[in-house]
């Protein structure tokens, strides 16, 4: 699996698209999810998907990962029909970690992390060197090392949410799909993973993907903001250019100013709310 | 932060290494399997010295080995094809209910509830019950068929299954509902047919779905040894797809598993060895149920363990008919009674405890 991927063909200067997203809809059962939908998911970037609740964001990543099949269109992995591609080969390129993952009880966090190495390994070679070396990596860089022999249920959300950011890590893919990972997460674990995730992008070269309900946090680490609202994307670029007080109206029904965020300079979107900000 | 090797984190997962070959070394599994193992052989050994004939272990062992020919008629005709059978059963069911219990995520997911039980009962009765007086198939020839019946029904009772629940897929939960169905539907057959046939075909037939080893010959031990012989180590080079399949779906698709081809083998591989196990020796209830639950708590591994249930299972059986051959006296129960019994303790037992509620 070290063929070079399509986008290296690309003429210098055009970012390559990793993933794309070709008039994709997606549905289940009769209930449409995403309606003929365009993305592409630039290689080396982090693309932030938000939205309200129920838009699609969830299922629009699981099918960029494989996950489901669309009812039309298509989803491109370097430019191949993800569909046509064999399911480990996909696995070695693209991790992706879904929403609320559910693990046997009993499981140990090391040895969740270790089940991030299945699609590199075979039946008579499952726990080389390259493996260990590769999940102790994992579990040190989410912190975790110390917790490798504690059972995943006894974990408190956040640091189970950690163990599972490890195991796709332990899968060693340079495509990074994240659904929501900071969900149960306090404010200082949720930077911890951001900041995590911005340096696999930055020093790591990996393209990343995240849906993330935060929009301050999607402003302050995304290089690309989606933002979806019935099974659509209303606008997508750079957060800056992204979130405007017009825009947030328009995709959540928020009256917010939009200022400049002290720190990082990027937008910091306030909501008014209701009380107009008077109480 | 820069990996450190041979941290004590990694340091309990050793790895046995040889060429190409790399895998993980499981002290505490390898441990409890070569104790089941050896419980078993005692168990084994304890089955052919008692019963109306109490024989010394020394004279069983003369015999075993061909020191000697005295009581060569009780340990070889007798008592040996009796234990063996049921020990392959038991090996066969519980293997079987190991492998459900994993891809169904539900640890009371078993055989037993997925038709193939009830479909071979269902079969055995036809025969037994319809066919001893009515049909062409006679007394004699009723009996040897009746292993291969109970094969064919059991096959076809998870075929069914199967088939009725797939719906682009196969959702786990819908599976077992199915599965109890057919499951309901075939014992209301199987009673059915028992109302139909002669006395002494249904009193035949009572026997056969009570799960009873009496009168088990070698014929009976051929189809589920072959059974195991073939689909055990099958069962044992997939334990890695096993694994993968302990998770949720969206998990085990991101690991690069065929999600629906994986389960659809895993799943017929656990319905023939069900079957091959009902086959032999009928339907010997809850070993499929808890000896993989028993074995998963001996090795507390996050999923049943396939041989170490299935030595556990064997092990089960074997108490099983101890207890049915020697403690009531002249009055055999049959072993499918006992087992039924120690099972149903047994879960009310973990129920209780319900300190680690059951696990899959």
């Amino acid at each position: 699996m070290k063929t070079p991927p399509a986008h290296l063909d690309s003429p210098a200067g055009t970012p390559a698209a990793r993933l794309s997203a070709r008039g994709l809809t997606l549905a289940y059962d009769d209930h449409t999810v995403v309606d003929s939908l365009d993305l592409d998911v630039v290689e080396n970037t982090v693309t932030c998907v938000v939205g309200p609740n129920g838009c699609g964001k969830s299922t629009l990543l699981r099918a960029l990962g494989r996950l489901m099949r669309p009812r039309a269109g298509s989803v491109e992995l370097d430019g191949r029909d993800i569909h046509r591609v064999p399911t480990r080969s996909v696995a070695q390129v693209l991790g992706i970690l879904p929403q609320q993952p559910t693990a046997p009880d009993g499981l140990t966090v090391g040895d969740l992390v270790a089940r991030g190495r299945h699609p590199a390994q075979k039946w008579y070679r499952q726990w080389a060197a390259e493996d260990r070396t590769v999940v102790q990596g994992a579990l040190e860089r989410t912190g975790l090392a110390e917790l490798a022999d504690t059972p995943l249920q006894e974990l408190s959300g956040g640091q189970r949410q950690r163990a599972w950011i490890s195991m796709v890590l332990a899968q060693g893919t340079d495509l990074l799909l994240l659904d929501e990972p900071t969900t149960f997460l306090d404010l200082v674990h949720q930077i911890d993973v951001l900041d995590l995730v911005r340096d696999l992008n930055r020093s790591g070269g990996r393209t990343v993907v995240m849906v993330l309900h935060d929009l301050n946090l999607a402003a302050r680490y995304a290089d690309t903001v989606v933002v979806m609202r019935s099974g659509t994307v209303l606008a997508c670029g750079p957060p800056a250019e992204v979130f405007t007080p017009e825009l947030l109206r328009e995709a959540f029904d928020l009256e917010a100013v939009v200022t400049a965020d002290p720190v990082s300079g990027g937008p910091l979107i306030v909501p008014v709310g209701r009380a107009g900000g008077g109480a | 932060m820069t990996p450190t090797f041979d941290r004590p984190v990694l340091h309990t997962r050793r790895a046995f290494t040889a060429g190409p070959v790399a895998l993980r070394l499981r002290p505490r599994l390898i441990g409890t399997c070569t104790a089941a193992a050896l419980v078993l052989v005692a168990l084994v050994g304890l089955n052919l010295s008692l019963g109306t004939v109490v024989l010394s272990p020394a004279t069983v062992w003369a015999n075993v080995v061909g020191l000697t020919y005295d009581d060569h008629f009780t340990v070889w005709q007798v008592r040996m094809p009796r234990i063996v059978v049921g020990v392959l059963a038991g090996a066969a069911l519980a293997a079987a209910g190991a492998i459900t219990q994993t891809i169904m995520r539900n640890p009371l997911a078993s055989p037993d509830l997925l038709g193939v039980t009830h479909g071979a009962s269902a079969g055995v009765v036809a025969v037994l019950a319809l066919g001893g007086s009515y049909g062409a198939v006679s007394g004699p020839l009723a009996q040897i068929g009746a292993p291969a019946v109970a094969l064919l029904g059991g096959l076809a009772a998870g075929a069914l299954c199967y088939g009725l629940a797939w719906r682009s897929g196969i959702d786990g939960f819908r599976l077992l509902l199915v599965g109890v169905g057919i499951s309901t539907a075939l014992m209301n057959v199987t009673i059915w047919m028992l109302t139909l046939g002669e006395v002494d075909d249904t009193g035949r037939a009572m026997v056969w779905i009570a799960g009873s080893l009496n009168m088990r010959s070698w014929t009976d031990a051929l189809p589920v040894a072959v059974a195991l012989v073939l689909l055990l180590p099958l069962a044992l080079v997939a334990a890695r797809t096993l694994d993968a399949l302990s998770f949720g779906e969206d998990v085990t698709r991101a690991l690069g598993v065929r999600l629906e081809t994986a389960r659809t083998a895993a799943l017929v591989l656990a319905i023939l060895l069900a079957a091959a196990g009902t086959s032999a020796a009928g339907p010997i209830l809850f070993v499929s149920l808890a000896a993989p639950q028993i074995a998963l708590r001996l090795a507390s591994t996050p999923r049943p363990p396939v041989l170490l249930s299935a030595l556990v299972g064997a092990g089960l059986v074997a108490t099983a008919d101890l207890i049915a051959r020697t403690f009531f006296g002249s009055a055999q129960m049959p072993v499918g009674i006992v087992t039924g019994c120690l099972g149903a303790l047994y879960l009310i037992h973990l129920l209780v405890r319900g300190n680690r509620k059951g696990q899959a």
